[in-house]
C-alpha cells in the first residue's frame, strides 16, 4: 500500500468519548448487552449484514446494503468519526446501529438494523444511539432520516422529531428530521432504558465473542412466519 | 335437525404473508380441509366464507363467489358472511344450519383475512368501523380503546391486576410456541414485559391499562372446515367430531348503553345456548378456545361462558387451571394473542384447533384426553357472539 497516498485518502479522526456499555432486560427476560465496538468487529458484523441484502421485506435490503458499505468504509478508513453500537444476548448479535459525528455539535444518524425481530431491539438500539450522540458525545442535535415506514413510525412519530429543510442528510435526498436535546429530555424516560454499569461477567462474555446466527437463521428471524413449515 | 359432523379441517400458518393475496389464503386453507377429509373430487353443495374487511383492506367484494370459481367448485352455492371479528363463527353457524336442515350435505366453511397489506393505523381504523358511527367512531373509539375502558372497569370490579393480564399473555405466547400455525413465536416473561424497568419500552401502553402484549397482532391467515351429516362420516376414515351445540347472541352496539358495561351478556347467552343444545355444562368441557383479542377478554369470557364464577377467572389463571395440563386448558393454540387474529379466520381457526385437539392431532400442545371442546368468537365489543361445543364420538 502506498502509505503516502493512503494517508491522503484517510480522513482525520476526532476525539470521541466512548459509549459506556449497559444492559437491558428484553421481553423474553434475557439480558441484552448494548456496547460499542471498534473496527476489529467489522468483519464479523459484515457476515451478519450480508444475508439482509437479499431481503426486500421492510427495506432490509436497502438498510443492509448501506450499512454494509458504511461499516466497510469505516473498517477501511474511509468514513470520518464513525461509531457502531451493537446489542448481544448470550453473545448472539441482536442488532446493529451506527452513525457519526458530522460536526462537534451535530450528530449524523446512519442505520438501525434489528436481526432479532419482535422484541423492540431496534427501538432499544436506536435510543442507545441517540443517547450516545446527545449525552456522551455531548452534541446538540442528531439528524435522522428513515428508509422504511417502520423507521418513520419509530423515530419521526414516536420521538416527535422536527422536520429540517435547510440542510441535507448524508443518506440522500429524503426528508429528514432533527432530535434536539430538548426533545430528547422530553422522551428519554419512555424510550431509553438500561442499567449501568453493565455487570462485568455479561460484558466480558459479550466482548469475548460476537456470536452470529447462520444466514438461514437471519432470514428466518427477519421473514418470520412465512418460512415456517406446518403440517 | 340432522346431526352435523366436521369431516375435514385445514389451516395455513398465520402471520405476515406478503406474497399471498386473500384468495391465495382462502384457497390454501380450503384445499387443506378437503385433503384432510379425503374428499377428492366429489362435488360440494355449498361454500360459506367468513370475511370482515376485504372491501376495505383488499378492495375486493363477493369473496365467496371468487373462491368458488378459484377452487373450481362451480356450481356450488356460495355466500360471504360478514359479522365483524365473528364472521368466521357466523359463517360456520350458517354452514351447520344448512347441513342440519337437510338441504345440503357437503358444505365447506372458510374464514380468512388479509390485513397486513395496510399500515397498522389503517388496520385499526378498519376494525373500528364496527363501532357505532355517531356514538363511538367519530369520537375516536377503536377496539383497543373500548377494550382499555372495559379492562379498567373489570379490573376494578373484580380485583384483576396488570400481573394477571401479563400472565394471560405469557401463557398464550408459551402455547403459541408449540403451534406451527401461530403468528407469534416468542417466549415472554413477567420480568421482560411488566416488572423490569425496561418493560416500559418492551411493553408500552397501547390503551391504558392495556399494553402491547395485552393486544393481539394484526395477521393474515385462513382456516377451513368441511361439514357433512353425521351419518355420512363413516364413508371416510376420519374420527367423528360432532357439532354438539352452537349459540349466538347480540347485545347493544355501544358499550355505553349497557346497564353494566362489565357484563358481557351476549357471551353468557351464546354459551348457554350452545351448552343447552349440546346437553352439556361448562364442567363437561376439556379444552376451550376463547377470543382473547385483548388479554382481559380471556378472563372475562371464561367467567361469562360459565367456566368460572365472576371474579374467579383470574384466580383460576393464578392456579394454573387454564394451562395445558390444567383442569381447563384455555387457548392451547396460543389464542388470538399468539396464533394471531385475521378477523374472518378466527372463528373457524378456533374450531380447527378444537378438532385437532379432539382427534388428538395437536402435537406438542395436545390436551390429554380431550373429548369435548368449546369455542367462543366475539364480534364487535361483545355485541355479536357465536359459541360452539364440539364432541368427539367414541
Amino acid at each position: 500500500m502506498d502509505m503516502e497516498i493512503e494517508s491522503l485518502l484517510r480522513p482525520p479522526e476526532s476525539h470521541m468519548p466512548p459509549y459506556p456499555a449497559k444492559v437491558i432486560t428484553v421481553a423474553t427476560g434475557k439480558k441484552m448487552v448494548v456496547r460499542q465496538v471498534d473496527r476489529k468487529a467489522v468483519p464479523t458484523l459484515l457476515k451478519a449484514v450480508l444475508p439482509t441484502l437479499q431481503i426486500p421485506r421492510d427495506y432490509y435490503d436497502i438498510v443492509g446494503v448501506r450499512l454494509y458499505a458504511e461499516l466497510l468504509g469505516w473498517y477501511r478508513y474511509r468514513v470520518r468519526d464513525h461509531y457502531c453500537l451493537i446489542g448481544q444476548v448470550d453473545g448472539y448479535l441482536m442488532g446493529i446501529v451506527n452513525g457519526r459525528m458530522y460536526t462537534p455539535e451535530v450528530g449524523m444518524s446512519y442505520h438501525t438494523l434489528a436481526i432479532e425481530r419482535g422484541l423492540t431491539v431496534g427501538v432499544h438500539l436506536f435510543a442507545a444511539k441517540m443517547e450516545h450522540h446527545l449525552e456522551f458525545l455531548d452534541q446538540n442535535e442528531v439528524w435522522i432520516t428513515a428508509e422504511s415506514p417502520i423507521g418513520f413510525r419509530r423515530w419521526m412519530i414516536e420521538y416527535g422529531l422536527v422536520p429540517k429543510t435547510d440542510a441535507q442528510h448524508e443518506l440522500g435526498g429524503a426528508s429528514f428530521y432533527v432530535l434536539t436535546k430538548e426533545l430528547w429530555k422530553a422522551n428519554k424516560a419512555r424510550l431509553c432504558v438500561g442499567d449501568r454499569p453493565c455487570p462485568e461477567d455479561l460484558l466480558a462474555a459479550a466482548e469475548a465473542e460476537i456470536k452470529l446466527p447462520s444466514e438461514e437463521e437471519v432470514r428466518e428471524k427477519i421473514l418470520g412466519a412465512k418460512r415456517r413449515q406446518a403440517k | 335437525m340432522r346431526k352435523v359432523a366436521i369431516l375435514g379441517v385445514g389451516m395455513i400458518p398465520f402471520g405476515r404473508r406478503d406474497d399471498d393475496n386473500l384468495m391465495d389464503l382462502l384457497s390454501a386453507a380450503s384445499l387443506k380441509a378437503l385433503d384432510d377429509a379425503g374428499f377428492n373430487d366429489r362435488p360440494l353443495d355449498a361454500l360459506y366464507v367468513g370475511n370482515m374487511a376485504a372491501g376495505i383492506l383488499n378492495h375486493q367484494s363477493s369473496v365467496a363467489s371468487a373462491l368458488a370459481d378459484s377452487l373450481n367448485l362451480l356450481p356450488a352455492a356460495a355466500d360471504s358472511v360478514e359479522n365483524g371479528p365473528a364472521s368466521g363463527g357466523s359463517a360456520l353457524k350458517n354452514g351447520i344450519l344448512a347441513v342440519a336442515s337437510g338441504y345440503y350435505d357437503w358444505v365447506l366453511v372458510v374464514g380468512g383475512e388479509k390485513m397486513t397489506g395496510v399500515i397498522g393505523p389503517k388496520a385499526t381504523d378498519t376494525v373500528a368501523t364496527m363501532t357505532h358511527p355517531q356514538a363511538e367512531y367519530i369520537y375516536g373509539a377503536t377496539l383497543p380503546s373500548l377494550a382499555g375502558m372495559f379492562a379498567r372497569l373489570y379490573m376494578k370490579k373484580y380485583g384483576i391486576t396488570p400481573r394477571h393480564l401479563a400472565k394471560v399473555a405469557i401463557k398464550n405466547h408459551r402455547n403459541g410456541l408449540l403451534n406451527p400455525y401461530a403468528h407469534i413465536h416468542t417466549k415472554i416473561t413477567l420480568e421482560g414485559i411488566l416488572t423490569s424497568p425496561q418493560a416500559v419500552v418492551n411493553n408500552p401502553i397501547v390503551s391504558d391499562p392495556l399494553r402491547l402484549y395485552d393486544c393481539c397482532p394484526v395477521s393474515d391467515g385462513a382456516a377451513a372446515v368441511l361439514l357433512c351429516p353425521a351419518d355420512k362420516v363413516k364413508e371416510f376414515k376420519k374420527p367423528e367430531v360432532l357439532v354438539a351445540g352452537f349459540g349466538q347472541a347480540t347485545d347493544t352496539q355501544t358499550l355505553a348503553e349497557r346497564d353494566d358495561p362489565t357484563d358481557l351478556k351476549a357471551v353468557s347467552i351464546a354459551a348457554q345456548k350452545a351448552f343447552q343444545m349440546a346437553k352439556l355444562t361448562p364442567k363437561d368441557i376439556h379444552v376451550a378456545e376463547l377470543h382473547d383479542a385483548f388479554t382481559i377478554l380471556e378472563i372475562a369470557e371464561s367467567e361469562h361462558a360459565g367456566f368460572f364464577k365472576k371474579g374467579e377467572g383470574a384466580k383460576a389463571l393464578d392456579a394454573g387451571v387454564t394451562e395445558i395440563g390444567g383442569g381447563l386448558p384455555i387457548n392451547p393454540s396460543g389464542g388470538l394473542k399468539a396464533r394471531g387474529h385475521p378477523l374472518g379466520a378466527t372463528g373457524v381457526a378456533q374450531v380447527v384447533e378444537l378438532v385437532w385437539q379432539l382427534r388428538e392431532e395437536a402435537g406438542e400442545r395436545q390436551v390429554k384426553g380431550a373429548e369435548r371442546g368449546f369455542s367462543l368468537n366475539f364480534g364487535g365489543f361483545g355485541n355479536n357472539v357465536v359459541a360452539f361445543v364440539l364432541r368427539r364420538e367414541a
